[in-house]
């Protein structure tokens, strides 16, 4: 069984699920992503640990004019972001098959080219295939928004795509110059292909000017502070299951992106924004607390906590070290595991206040609605990093990496880490506790909410006591990733930025090359 | 039959008349008897004759000329006397050509254009327009290019005036002849010149006088050489509307009947570009150091021109026609890098453009059958969920020309930047790149016209759609018919009366549906499997270095 077959699973899930009579849609559909789940389990379940290298590696020739290959594999980066993805997408489609939705068909085709395109984001070993695939989730996402938002859709859908997709223009010109730029630099033939790039690295110049451009896309898609002025419009358009898996999965790539392309091709430039990029992180963690802890919408706590534990996220990134790669890891399957079970949670909540996602006419929820509480309340210690929780292995992890390469930021780093506590019991205690809100009707969890969220806290709780899961898959490939950045950092301090590109900077990298 | 460039020769020296390849010149030959046969059996006054039989012919006639071409196809010849080279490049614009004639046809089946001028004119003057075409992409030396540019133009100037008793069509038809004719004389000039500073007409001949540096002070030093590839340069942007000689387009563009607009947009603009290529990247080729910081200075500018043009659009045959600027801008870069890789790169486009183009314009036309309001976008409000199987070719189209990823659009931008990079413009990629994002703000405007606005709710939502006429009185038929009408109210009234009635159900219109489908098929199937597009740009390119 071959990659290819996970990948397109969905997208030919989508459209068959389209031929069903209009009532059997959805739960086709959501039948469909529980097969494309029992697939990526498949592949963990074979997955070898303590390999560092490529596994299940699919390479056919796509356009050979121009050396680009459909080229799929799983590694440590990408095998516990797979399974996340399937299960998300599983727990979205079931939460969506219970609803009714304004013309169905279009509707799971265009989640189901979503999940595709994730997939392939996340499994693509070619640049060319890369930017392919990060530009294409996001259409469906558009049309997601566009048709079946909420407020003012076309306006937010047009601002997300028009903010993602201008730093996907930036990625695709960058993706173009590094394949040009190697083959000119070295002489070899034109390739994308990612593991060959590694070994054919770019002068200084370029790397510098390639990283802003790789940055600027995986920014504004994650989002960070500067770049996220189209999250609050945005999420708040969302239909729910759109917005469980845009939040728990894309802005995953755009995290992953730093980890498979961006630091083991530019390890120079990496070390030399290393300061920038943990200043924008910081910033966000700073930012995504504040509003998180002021802001009455619940949606946008949720939203704008997304924004801090990414910040978290590219903090673990950049902080060249393998500890704080590993913490990223983990903190990226952790945060996708708490962020859409929010939403939905969310989303029941609105459903008890009469439709209002407004935190002062919440509260008192909790009454009638134990199931529900308990359930909130574990995903909201999980997301405040309680000790015990998964998280709490993440953000120590990252911490930890930050600490050994910059101090100071580290200690700012930890402000988040209390914050965290803040607005998450806050948005527990606000809507569950308090006096009850004049609106609120308060019940249990109905199947239709129980069937998406309950299964996600058990996912939480497993990971909580064996976070292992993940950290054994992911050390021997983060350890070779972070490497070249390592290498490239202790070169910093012997060659600064400005001494002679070749020579000597590029002998311990090139040595391995074929 | 080898003895083709040598009897030609030959017969120079005598008085008979040159040798000719008719086997080289057969594509030329269907395209000139189809012509005259649809002309003549126009004159019959059957109505079967001229609404069926008419048509077909001149369907017949295209797909001869695609089946000779490929029958020539990896068989270059130049023949009568040098002036025509028929290699893969010129073939497979004759067949791009033939291809935007036949949309064009089904596109003008119940239109009202061929009724009004007479359905054997209409269709004539379109093959011998694309007989134009295919001998401007062909020729070999100045005469020939102008006589091809000539003959692609006048029949042009008169289809777009075809829609005789619409002041738009005439106004466009009159605009575009006044501006055409100035760009044809500009051009003469400018060929004047570089033929009088090299002293031969023949594009290898001018190339050698140009490399080896024969004239006078050399090519540096040669004010008359760099004034006339100057004047060639404007002569040539007219036609293919590269800013800032691109004023005439939105208007022609808007007050043409659309299958013209339609054909003018891809067939005439491809015909250009193509012999942009022909003369910058075989002629002029030593001066590359004068005229490519020139070109590429027009191409950036174009693509700004045309981008922000585009944005304030309303009309949706206007907005095409800005976009179209801006897409000659990128396939300008083709020409400007003087590579391999440059031709190989606008060839691609060209086959790509085609294809977006044709099936936007083919929904453009069938949405504007149908509204009152003519081609302004809120004709394809709540297209969607009314006729999906127009919406869907109107969605890839509109996202292929953004450039997203699984359309073909994607491969062509991929390819054109990689030739920008490969060949030291990255400057030129990042405008390139930036028009891009310029771009996104009004196909995804359509696209939301289309997907996420009911009908009834546009005219309230969609800014710029303000008058229900497009600005040139009579932007649609069918408006005007029921505006003279006197049992209709004015427009205005309408509009609230309107609303609470179900949709119009779709009228069958199968030839714009087949046309938009087909070639939203080619976009999304071309965007994942892009080799055979590859192959055939990877012809189109060896047929020029071919000759140096």
């Amino acid at each position: 069984m071959t990659l290819s077959i996970l990948i397109w699973l969905p997208l030919a899930i989508g459209l068959l699920a389209g031929l069903l009579p209009r009532g059997l849609i959805g739960r086709g559909a959501a039948v469909g992503s529980l097969i494309t789940l029992g697939v990526a389990v498949s592949f963990v379940a074979r997955f070898e640990l303590g390999h560092a290298g490529l596994q299940f590696v699919t390479d056919k020739v796509w356009i050979s004019a121009l050396g680009i290959h459909y080229k799929l594999g799983l590694d440590g980066l990408n095998i516990a972001l797979i399974l996340l993805t399937a299960v998300l997408f599983s727990a979205s489609l079931i939460w969506a098959s219970f609803r009714e939705w304004d013309r169905p068909r279009i509707f799971y085709f265009q989640l189901g080219l979503a999940q595709s395109a994730v997939l392939g984001a996340f499994c693509a070993q070619d640049l060319a295939l890369f930017v392919a695939f990060f530009d294409l989730m996001l259409i469906p996402f558009y049309f997601l928004i566009g048709i079946w938002g909420s407020g003012e859709r076309v306006r937010a859908t047009t601002k997300l795509v028009v903010y993602t997709l201008v730093g996907s223009f930036f990625m695709l010109a960058a993706a173009i110059a590094t394949g040009v730029l190697a083959s000119n630099e070295h002489g070899t033939p034109i390739t994308f292909v990612i593991s060959a790039l590694q070994h054919l690295p770019l002068s200084h110049t370029s790397q510098d000017w390639i990283f802003l451009c790789f940055a600027v896309a995986f920014l504004v898609k994650m989002p960070l502070v500067p770049f996220h002025g189209w999250l609050a419009d945005g999420y708040k358009s969302m239909p729910i299951p759109a917005v469980a898996v845009f939040s728990g999965v894309l802005s995953k790539v755009a995290a992953y992106g730093f980890l498979r392309i961006v630091l083991p091709m530019f390890p120079y430039a990496s070390v030399h924004y290393q300061t920038l990029m943990l200043l924008i992180a910081l910033a966000s963690i700073l930012w995504g607390t504040a509003v998180a802890f002021t802001t009455s919408d619940a949606r946008l706590v949720v939203a704008y906590s997304s924004v801090a534990q990414l910040g978290f996220i590219t903090l673990g990134i950049f902080s060249l070290s393998s500890q704080g790669g590993q913490g990223a890891l983990l903190q990226m399957v952790n945060h996708g595991l708490v962020t859409a079970p929010t939403f939905f949670i969310v989303a029941a909540l609105a459903a008890r206040v009469d439709g209002s996602e407004d935190l002062r006419e919440m509260g008192g929820i909790a009454v009638r609605a134990p199931v529900l509480a308990s359930l909130f309340l574990i995903v909201a210690l999980a997301t405040l990093a309680m000790p015990g929780s998964s998280n709490f292995a993440g953000e120590f992890l990252i911490l930890l990496g930050v600490f050994k390469a910059k101090l100071v930021i580290s200690v700012i780093g930890f402000v988040g880490v209390v914050g965290a506590s803040f607005y998450a019991l806050r948005l527990f205690i606000r809507s569950m506790h308090n006096r009850t809100g004049e609106k609120v009707a308060s019940r249990d969890l109905g199947i239709a909410e129980a069937a998406a969220i309950a299964p996600l806290v058990l996912v939480i709780l497993v990971l909580a006591f064996y976070p292992q899961f993940v950290l054994r898959r992911t050390e021997p490939t983060l350890t070779r990733t972070v490497a070249p950045a390592l290498l490239a950092s202790r070169h910093w301090f012997s060659c600064p930025p400005g001494c002679p590109p070749g020579s000597t900077a590029y002998a311990p990298l090139t040595a391995s090359a074929p | 039959m080898s003895i083709v460039p040598l009897a030609a020769y030959h017969g120079a020296a005598h008085i008979a008349g040159p040798y000719i390849d008719w086997r080289g010149l057969s594509p030329m030959v269907a395209l000139t008897a189809g012509g005259l046969i649809v002309l003549l059996v126009g004159l019959l006054r059957s109505e079967v004759v001229r609404n069926q039989v008419v048509p077909a012919l001149t369907l017949a006639t295209f797909g001869a000329t695609i089946g000779l071409a490929i029958w020539r196809f990896n068989d270059p010849a130049s023949i009568v006397s040098g002036a025509l080279r028929i290699d893969d490049l010129a073939l497979e614009l004759d067949m791009l050509f033939a291809a935007a004639g036949i949309a064009t046809v089904l596109l003008s089946w119940r239109a009202r254009a061929p009724r009004e001028s007479g359905h054997g004119e209409y269709h004539a003057l379109l093959i011998f327009s694309v007989l134009g075409m295919a001998a401007l992409v062909s020729a070999q030396n100045l005469i020939t290019l102008f006589i091809g540019l000539e003959l692609l133009s006048i029949p042009l100037y008169i289809l777009c005036a075809s829609e005789t008793r619409r002041e738009g069509s005439l106004e466009s038809g009159l605009k575009y002849l006044v501006i055409g004719s100035v760009g044809s004389a500009t051009l003469v000039y400018g060929l004047a010149l570089v033929y009088g500073s090299t002293g031969s007409t023949e594009f290898t001949g001018i190339g050698a006088a140009v490399s080896q540096g024969k004239l006078a002070g050399g090519v540096l030093g040669n004010p008359m050489l760099l004034t006339g590839l100057g004047l060639v340069i404007v002569g040539f942007a007219f036609k293919a509307s590269v800013a800032p000689f691109h004023q005439w387009t939105p208007d022609v563009y808007e007050g043409a009947p659309t299958p013209i607009t339609a054909f003018m947009a891809t067939a005439t603009k491809a015909a250009a570009l193509g012999v942009f290529l022909r003369f910058f990247d075989v002629a002029a080729i030593s001066a590359q150091n004068q005229w490519a910081p020139l070109i590429a200075a027009i191409a950036a500018i174009t693509i700004v021109v045309g981008n922000v043009g585009a944005l304030g659009q309303s009309s949706m045959k206007r907005m095409l026609g800005y976009s179209g600027v801006a897409q000659a801008g990128y396939m300008l870069v083709g020409v400007v890098v003087g590579s391999q890789l440059g031709i190989q790169a606008t060839v691609l486009y060209l086959l790509i453009y085609l294809a977006m183009n044709m099936a936007a314009f083919a929904v453009v036309i069938a949405a504007e059958r149908e509204s009152e309001v003519g081609d302004d976008i809120s004709s394809l409000a709540g297209l969607g969920a009314r006729q999906p199987w127009l919406a869907w070719p109107m969605t890839v189209a509109m996202l292929g020309l953004a450039g997203i990823p699984g359309t073909v659009g994607f491969i062509g931008k991929f390819q054109l930047i990689h030739a920008l990079v490969a060949g030291s413009y990255t400057w030129l990629a990042i405008v390139l790149v930036i028009g891009s994002m310029l771009s996104l703000g009004y196909y995804l405007r359509v696209v939301a016209a289309m997907w996420m606005r009911g009908a009834a709710a546009v005219p309230a939502g969609a800014p710029a759609a303000a008058a229900p006429f497009a600005p040139i009185a009579g932007g649609s038929p069918e408006a005007d018919d029921r505006a003279a009408d006197p049992h209709f109210g004015s427009p205005l009234e309408q509009a609230p009366a309107q609303q609470p009635e179900p949709p119009e159900p779709a009228r069958p219109r199968p030839e714009l549906a087949g046309v938009a489908l087909l070639f939203g098929a080619a976009i999304v199937f071309f965007g994942v499997f892009p080799s055979p597009l590859f192959s055939l740009a990877a012809h189109a390119g060896q047929a020029i270095s071919g000759l140096f």
